[in-house]
């Protein structure tokens, strides 16, 4: 350790103070105080510090991403070979084939993202002259994970420096940004491109291909063509009885436990429902994430999902209420639209129809959590700190109104499957207008108590 | 009459190096010195010349500003030397004693008849006066002003730092003597914040609050959100524990004797000399700890997380009861920010099991990290029990939004109340002295 020091003195000799390269010297520091926790002493203020500091809790947070990554990694390679082999389930492809093949088409991503993100930001830091903030380490490797595994590099690239230019540098860098850089780039890309970030081939390797479909869950809900299982009461509704699809998807015979597991298509870390939890888990117990944004992500989402059930549930009774009358049969509400429209309905029982049929309503609103990013999302995306709430009550709020617009978006708009998304990034333009009003409170509590000293002077 | 207050927010660090409940006799300090620096804002105006004599008590200084304020020689003896710094700032006022104990004799009444005009012409007469605090701002109270009550704490909850309690418990009469005295300058009431097994269960003309909870319970501004917070125009004085035993002495005796009790603490000190020593205000540093090597250990005047730097040689704080030695963390760690690792530096944050591992820790100086933007929320709320937004409250004093400041509390804050958040945040952040600059901002806008 004394010999590894005294080298990193000696290569640190020209970027002292005064020296040649004075300028550069946030790049070696970055790698310098990678390797050691400098010796800087307290000047003033406390004497004595905690032992935490900005590179601890970025590095915490990439550790409560790993477990998702690795999961994310086989199961990219898994939903590939599988469908390329013929194989009867993701599970009978062998483990270290799914996972080799999966690092192979993810790692790619992840070096792109930290060489042009870290690039910028280094260059950043000499530019201004401050040190190089860890903020990026989990961005770039959030970024990466949340993106479909067959977007070009160059697009990827370019999302990178979007979001690290506009999204962050430009708002004065790490801390002061508004919206959370990893979004910003998907968001950048989704709408730039967006034949490689939605539809039905682009979420497995190759998915455009015969051999191969793409398709996830929330894109076949929302062209009510899902025939994978369902749970609950919704497995009786009638969005769920309907006819199969003439060919059977490879989503057939999914269910709830595959969800939760995560052996589903989707963007390349963000299906595994358990592997979040775990990282979950550890954002909690290290206090690094706030539960609060995370528990109110989740009973947001749970509200939505179940206001949207207890319509459908309306719907799909109004339905049955017509079949039992003999106006119409089951076959007909599928397959014949004359046949309904023959019924003449108008107004609400109109909607009674359309609620009834509309699997992305009727699918069982915790299932609603387990498909698609909204974990993801609540879990990595909502907790980061600079762009979320600050106070306590305001992360409350924050947390459950991305819940809550997160499903809502997802049901109402079936373009945009992936709601959560939007909802973060709407949220994070609110959340400093919560902070205000949380703030407001207690600044009205301060001017009334004062108020009232004033009152109290007077008549004494 | 006795009321509870509970705190639940802070943290209690436990630190190796407390002293030992043993009062003993520091050998006399060769020089002593008064150091305006010590009482924010103020300004001196000297009295005397350099190579003139004193007697103790006799008025060396007075503030320009508040000519009525007298700072009084803690010893009879003779003027050597006025330390300046830049601009020719007055740093410190050197007095060597000459071993006689020629002093000053005010002629005092008897203390309860005695009306409140009196108390304040014969404090301020007799040097006493600055040992009286003003919350807002944390500067000298103004002699022309008249508080709404006037806050003691008692209680100590900073780590290895004197205990007021056990100061105190030696010096009751005086104690209560000096509450008397203070309880005529102010219309409303004293209050007076104790701990739990408190050496102090009743007093005269106070009111007695029990306060429960970790550090910053024994804050005096804690107690004061809790009791009768200050609002926009109040005034509030604070006073030290010992030092009201101080002003309570000068009303029994009618000479100004500043006992100062020091209890020496942190590791960096002798086991066997960790102890409580009596000494006077103003008191060089080396009569009770000789000579450091300051490359190796650091020489605080007060507690860790509030004290003030010396080197060899330098004088304590006209206000603090604790001398602390612990060492310099200038040293290096290999991978240092590995998360939960490193468990031997005390910490809040969850990414350390220092809080599961219990026992006290070892403290240095380390900075353990750089200095980075603001990213983490809500750390800087733990550790705050006051009802003010912290994180929000130091971005306005750095943005210098006086309105903002105002709406956020900055009558009720005083750096000390930051000390922990120093502590804890993440990003390094100099709360404290944010806070002081801040405070400095709405003394020259506002006043």
């Amino acid at each position: 350790m004394k010999w590894l020091r005294s080298k990193l003195d000696q290569a640190r000799k020209p970027f002292e103070p005064g020296a040649k390269f004075e300028k550069y010297a946030p790049a070696i520091n970055a790698f310098d105080t990678f390797l050691f926790t400098p010796n800087h002493v307290t000047k003033k203020g406390a004497h004595i510090r905690d032992v935490v500091d900005l590179k601890r809790t970025m590095i915490t947070v990439v550790l409560a991403l790993v477990p998702a990554l690795l999961f994310g990694m086989w199961n990219t390679g898994a939903q590939y070979l599988y469908q390329e082999m013929g194989l009867a389930s993701v599970l009978d492809v062998p483990f270290m084939d799914a996972f080799i093949e999966g690092a192979i088409l993810t790692l790619p991503l992840i070096i792109v993202s930290y060489v042009v993100g870290l690039t910028i930001e280094f260059i950043f830091a000499i530019y201004r002259g401050h040190e190089v903030n860890e903020g990026y380490l989990v961005t770039g490797l959030l970024i990466p994970m949340i993106f479909p595994v067959d977007i070009p590099l160059w697009m990827l690239a370019l999302s990178v420096a979007f979001a690290v230019l506009i999204g962050k540098e430009a708002f004065g860098g790490t801390g002061m940004n508004i919206l959370n850089p990893a979004l910003t780039a998907r968001a950048f890309a989704f709408f730039a491109y967006p034949l490689y970030m939605s539809g039905n081939a682009v979420w497995v390797h190759q998915g455009d291909t015969d051999a191969v479909s793409g398709e996830t869950i929330l894109g076949s809900l929302a062209s009510g063509q899902f025939d994978g299982t369902v749970d609950g009461g919704a497995a009786s509704s009638v969005a769920f009885s309907g006819p199969a699809p003439a060919e059977s998807s490879v989503l057939s015979g999914i269910d709830s436990m595959d969800m939760f597991m995560g052996y589903i298509p989707g963007s390349v870390a963000e299906t595994s429902a358990l592997m979040i939890l775990i990282g979950a888990v550890i954002l909690i117990a290290t206090k690094v994430g706030s539960w609060r944004i995370i528990l109110g992500g989740v009973l947001g989402g749970l509200a939505m999902g179940a206001i949207f059930n207890f319509f459908g549930n309306m719907g799909s009774e109004f339905i049955t209420g017509l079949v039992e009358s003999g106006k119409i049969t089951m076959d007909q509400v599928y397959n014949d639209a004359a046949a309904v429209q023959e019924l003449n309905l108008s107004g609400w029982d109109a909607t009674l129809m359309e609620l009834g049929t509309n699997q992305l309503i009727n699918f069982p609103f915790w299932q609603h959590l387990l498909v698609g990013s909204i974990l993801f999302g609540v879990v990595f995306m909502a907790t980061d700190p600079v762009s979320a709430a600050q106070t306590f009550k305001g992360k409350w709020i924050y947390g459950i109104l991305i819940g809550f617009f997160g499903i809502m978006i997802r049901i109402f708009n079936p373009a945009y499957p992936e709601g959560i998304m939007l909802a973060i990034l709407l949220m994070n333009v609110f959340a400093p207008t919560i902070d205000h009003y949380v703030i407001q409170a207690n600044v009205n509590k301060r001017k009334k108590r004062a108020k009232k000293a004033q009152v109290n002077l007077q008549t004494a | 009459m006795s009321k509870d207050i509970r705190v639940r927010k802070g943290l209690d660090l436990k630190l190796k190096g407390e002293a030992e409940k043993q009062l003993v006799e520091a050998p006399a300090p060769k020089v002593f010195a008064i150091k305006p620096p010590d009482f924010h804002a103020m300004v001196p105006k000297m009295v005397l010349k350099e190579g003139a004599t004193v007697k103790a008590g006799e008025p060396i200084f007075y503030s320009k500003y508040d000519e009525k304020v007298k700072f009084v020689s803690p010893v009879s003896g003779t003027l050597t030397e006025i330390v300046r710094g830049a601009k020719r700032r007055i740093m410190e006022v050197r007095i060597t004693p000459n071993g006689t104990s020629d002093t000053l004799k005010h002629n005092v009444g008897t203390l309860n008849t005695m009306s409140g005009e009196d108390v304040r012409a014969l404090m301020l007469e007799g040097g006493c006066w600055p040992f009286l605090i003003q919350r807002p701002y944390s500067i000298m109270a103004n002699s022309e002003e008249t508080p709404k009550s006037i806050f003691v704490s008692v209680y100590t909850t900073a780590p290895l730092s004197g205990d007021a309690d056990f100061i105190v418990s030696n010096k009751m009469e005086a104690f209560q003597a000096g509450i008397t005295a203070l309880s005529k300058l102010t219309p409303g009431k004293v209050h007076v914040g104790v701990g739990k097994n408190s050496s102090i269960s009743s007093l005269n003309n106070a009111v007695i609050h029990k306060v429960k909870g970790p550090h910053p319970a024994g804050n005096v501004g804690v107690q004061i959100h809790k009791i009768d917070p200050v609002n926009m125009g109040e005034r509030v004085w604070t006073v030290n524990a010992e030092d009201v035993a101080t002003i309570g002495d000068f009303f029994l005796t009618g000479t100004f004797t500043p006992e100062r009790t020091i209890a020496l603490t942190g590791t960096d000190a002798d086991e066997s000399k960790r102890k409580y020593y009596k000494t006077t205000i103003g008191a060089q540093i080396n009569s009770i700890i000789g000579t450091v090597d300051t490359d190796k250990t650091r020489i605080i005047s007060g507690d860790v997380l509030t004290g003030d730097k010396l080197s060899n040689d330098q004088f304590i704080n006209y206000f603090y009861n604790t001398l602390t030695l612990i060492p310099e963390g200038n040293d290096y760690a290999l991978l240092g920010w590995l998360p939960f690792t490193r468990n031997n530096v005390p910490s809040n944050a969850g990414t350390s099991f220092a809080k599961l591992f219990g026992g006290k820790k070892k403290v240095d100086t380390n900075l353990n990290g750089e200095e980075r933007a603001l990213v983490v929320t809500g750390e800087m709320e733990e550790v705050m029990p006051m009802d003010v937004y912290p994180m929000q409250l130091i971005k306005a004093c750095m943005a210098g939004d006086i309105e903002k400041m105002e709406n956020l509390g900055i009558y009720e804050v005083a750096p000390e109340d930051f000390a922990l958040i120093d502590f804890t945040n993440t990003s390094k952040l100099e709360a404290q002295e944010i806070i002081r600059n801040g405070l400095d901002l709405m003394i020259t806008e506002v006043g």
